[in-house]
């Protein structure tokens, strides 16, 4: 992160195994950006990601918390968590590996497109996990002139 | 011709859960059933067509910018999901059809199947 000032930071807890409000945190910061008017590109990336990450707390692990830095032309998100943490990081992100019960598949999650879709929506990511621990996912979205 | 969500309910015989906004244009159409791959592909401002009916499809939706989900087969649709469209307009139809012959009827109003492309 640089040392300017953010426009917002934003807090948020997330309980793992609450359906219920699963994607209320990336709604919230869907409208954030939509407020302080980034382009609809940008806020899209940031918000697929930021959703992904939200569910895989939701959905993998039993609690974490949800931090975002909005700066004018920049968007830091970190979300950590507590849970079983992640044993084997490659084989996580190969498109379609998913651990995720089948109750939990039949509600369409666990096409194991999460950690890819993040990849493929921010500039930067970095995931620090330890089993039986937790998982820390931190992004980093930059405003690209088009 | 520009369609709008009041325009689907008659060819999907669809009964009508949450109205939202009836007269949003509808610019394509998105159809499956894993979130992850809708909210990767499905374009703003699209129909979503599903089976899924629990309230995370509305924040899928919101999040997309999805105006209007179309739950086929007649799927009982959780009261929580209402609920939340409503909260957040979004329209929500029933279907007796099945998701193809759904996307069918979509399709012979004019309705694209876009797919996003990467920004
Ligand atoms: N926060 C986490 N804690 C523990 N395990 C995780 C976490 N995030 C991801 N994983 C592991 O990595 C796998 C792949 O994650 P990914 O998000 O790509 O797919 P998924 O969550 O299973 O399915 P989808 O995201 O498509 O609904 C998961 O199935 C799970 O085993
Ligand atoms: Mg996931």
């Amino acid at each position: 992160m640089t040392d300017e000032k953010p426009l917002i930071e934003l807090e948020r807890k997330i309980e793992g195994g609450d359906f219920q409000s699963a994607g209320d945190v990336s709604s919230e910061l869907k409208r954030i950006l939509q407020q302080i008017g980034f382009p609809p590109s940008f806020s899209r990336r940031v918000v697929i990601a930021a959703y992904e990450a939200e569910m895989n707390v939701v959905i993998h692990a039993w609690r974490g918390v949800f931090r975002a830095w909005i700066f004018p032309r920049y968007v830091h998100i970190e979300v950590d968590d507590e849970g079983p943490g992640i044993p084997d990081l490659e084989l996580a992100f190969q498109e379609g590996y998913s651990t995720a019960p089948p109750h939990i598949r039949e509600m369409g999650f666990g096409a194991g497109y999460g950690l890819s879709n993040m990849k493929k929506c921010s500039d930067r990511l970095e995931i620090d996990t330890r089993v039986g621990e937790g998982t820390k996912v931190t992004m980093d979205f930059f405003v690209r002139d088009v | 011709m520009a369609v709008r969500i009041q325009d689907l309910v008659q060819p999907l015989e669809a009964t009508v859960l949450v109205p939202g906004d009836m007269g949003r244009e509808i610019h394509g159409g998105y159809c499956g059933d894993l979130l992850s791959d809708c909210i990767a592909n499905a374009v703003e401002g699209s129909v979503w067509v599903t089976v899924q009916s629990h309230p995370n499809i509305i924040a899928v939706a919101v999040l997309v910018g999805i105006p209007c989900v179309v739950i086929v087969n007649n799927y009982d649709v959780d009261e929580q999901t209402l609920a939340r469209a409503q909260n957040e307009g979004i329209t929500v139809l029933r279907t007796p059809l099945s998701a193809f012959e759904a996307v069918s009827r979509l399709a012979s109003l004019g309705i694209p199947g876009k797919k996003r492309r990467e920004s």
